[in-house]
């Protein structure tokens, strides 16, 4: 069974076959295909039409089979890697490890945000930006500057203490555990990470940059420990529901894999702790 | 199409009723009736208490205006322009605003949503998304 561990444990060798396996799918031309995909959903999930992806439900199995698929992919170019997870409670400044030129790289330069070091940066040439919102062609960051702080440890508790997953109008004004993780309501937990994050983590074409894997494995990771401390609660909504993702409805574009298959993640891999 | 005033008026309700709804169209229109006895349009309505913007920020020309047909069926029926060239915008059920440069942090009005890309863009020029 994978397992899937905090990227500040990671061995130098563990992170050197994540990274390489990054620059291969891209080598290989099918890294950009996740990218479209997400802002496909990101701009046709809307708060009172369809909605899959995102501010919605379906938002937390739809990323957890992205996210399947996406490590599948990984696999496919080497088998021992998994999907690490960036605990952003305890890793909270642009000098963490994960930023470091082993991994990610770090924060985008003064003046236009360009990522100058590690694997990601323009300059080598390995990850140019193809499916993006404007004219660069660089990865970008601003960590940061959208927002000072990243969620702390007891903002997350306050999140999984949340007795209901979701409520009608299952959207973004919804109540409910998935739409204070998502974070268009509330301490804001997911879309706060992104704006820290800033550059094309605050776009819809934010699989760009590769935090984007390691913050949905962590909001993954985050839905898991929900489910352990709430087993009397599940997926909402289970009746057919207009534009909705109910529970045993199969989720675009899969067109094979409704949200009770994603309900159980043990399945598929484990996470090396609980929170 | 119904006429704005009908438009504003169903907006005004369907906002009182506090629901997440659809709001259809004349979201300009919509500030209108939103403003409050001193003139001052209510939080997060539309793009700063006028039906369209159409200034100059930071040296780039930024444009909002009402949807004019029905195409626009991404959550918006409001269009805005970067140098003339479309800026993806979406309205929240909470009458806040994002943008596909700004995706995860709601800005109260286009107006506000536009000069926010501005910043975002850094001089770059948008382009149409695949």
């Amino acid at each position: 069974m994978a397992v899937r561990k905090n990227q500040a444990t990671l061995t130098a060798k563990e992170k050197r076959d994540f990274v390489d396996a990054l620059l291969q799918l891209k080598r290989l031309g099918r890294y950009d295909a996740y990218v479209s995909t997400h802002n496909r959903f990101i701009v046709s999930d809307t708060d009172n039409g369809e909605r899959t992806g995102h501010r919605s439900p379906s938002f937390l199995p739809w990323h957890r089979k992205f996210l399947l698929q996406f490590e599948q992919d990984l696999q496919s170019v080497n088998p021992a890697v998994t999907l690490p997870y960036w605990d952003w409670t305890a890793d909270r400044t642009a000098t963490a490890g994960l930023w470091a030129d082993d991994l990610l790289g770090g924060n985008g330069r003064s003046g236009d945000n360009r990522v100058t070091t590690g694997p990601f940066a323009g300059a080598g040439g390995q990850w140019t930006i193809t499916v993006r919102p404007d004219s660069r062609d660089y990865l970008r960051r601003s960590l940061g500057t959208g927002v000072a702080q990243l969620p702390t440890r007891a903002e997350v508790e306050s999140v999984l203490a949340v007795q209901t997953y979701d409520a009608a109008p299952w959207n973004s004004s919804s109540a409910g555990f998935r739409n204070q993780l998502e974070g268009w309501r509330g301490v804001n937990l997911h879309n706060r990470v992104h704006v820290w994050v800033g550059g094309l983590m605050g776009t819809g074409m934010s699989p760009n940059d590769p935090v984007f894997w390691l913050h949905h494995c962590f909001i993954d990771k985050l839905w898991a420990e929900w489910q352990r401390r709430h087993p009397q609660q599940g997926y909402l909504p289970t009746a057919a529901t207009t534009n909705v993702v109910s529970l045993n409805t199969a989720m675009k574009p899969w067109n094979d894999t409704t949200p009770a298959d994603m309900l159980d993640h043990t399945r598929y891999y484990t996470y090396d702790s609980a929170f | 199409m119904p006429e704005a005033g009908h438009h504003a008026e169903l907006t005004r309700r369907r906002m009182l009723q506090g629901a997440g709804v659809a709001l259809t169209a004349a979201v300009g229109t919509a500030v209108l009736g939103l403003a409050g006895p001193t003139g001052t349009p209510a939080a997060a309505a539309g793009p700063g208490g006028h039906d369209t913007f159409d200034e100059v920020y930071r040296g780039r020309r930024i444009q909002g205006r009402p949807a004019a047909s029905g195409h626009h069926h991404h959550g918006a029926d409001y269009t805005v322009q970067v140098d003339g060239e479309e800026l993806h915008v979406m309205r929240n059920a909470d009458g806040t605003w994002i943008s596909v440069v700004n995706h995860y942090q709601p800005h109260q009005t286009p107006l506000a949503l536009a000069r926010a890309a501005v910043v975002e863009l850094q001089g770059a020029t948008l382009v149409p998304i695949a």
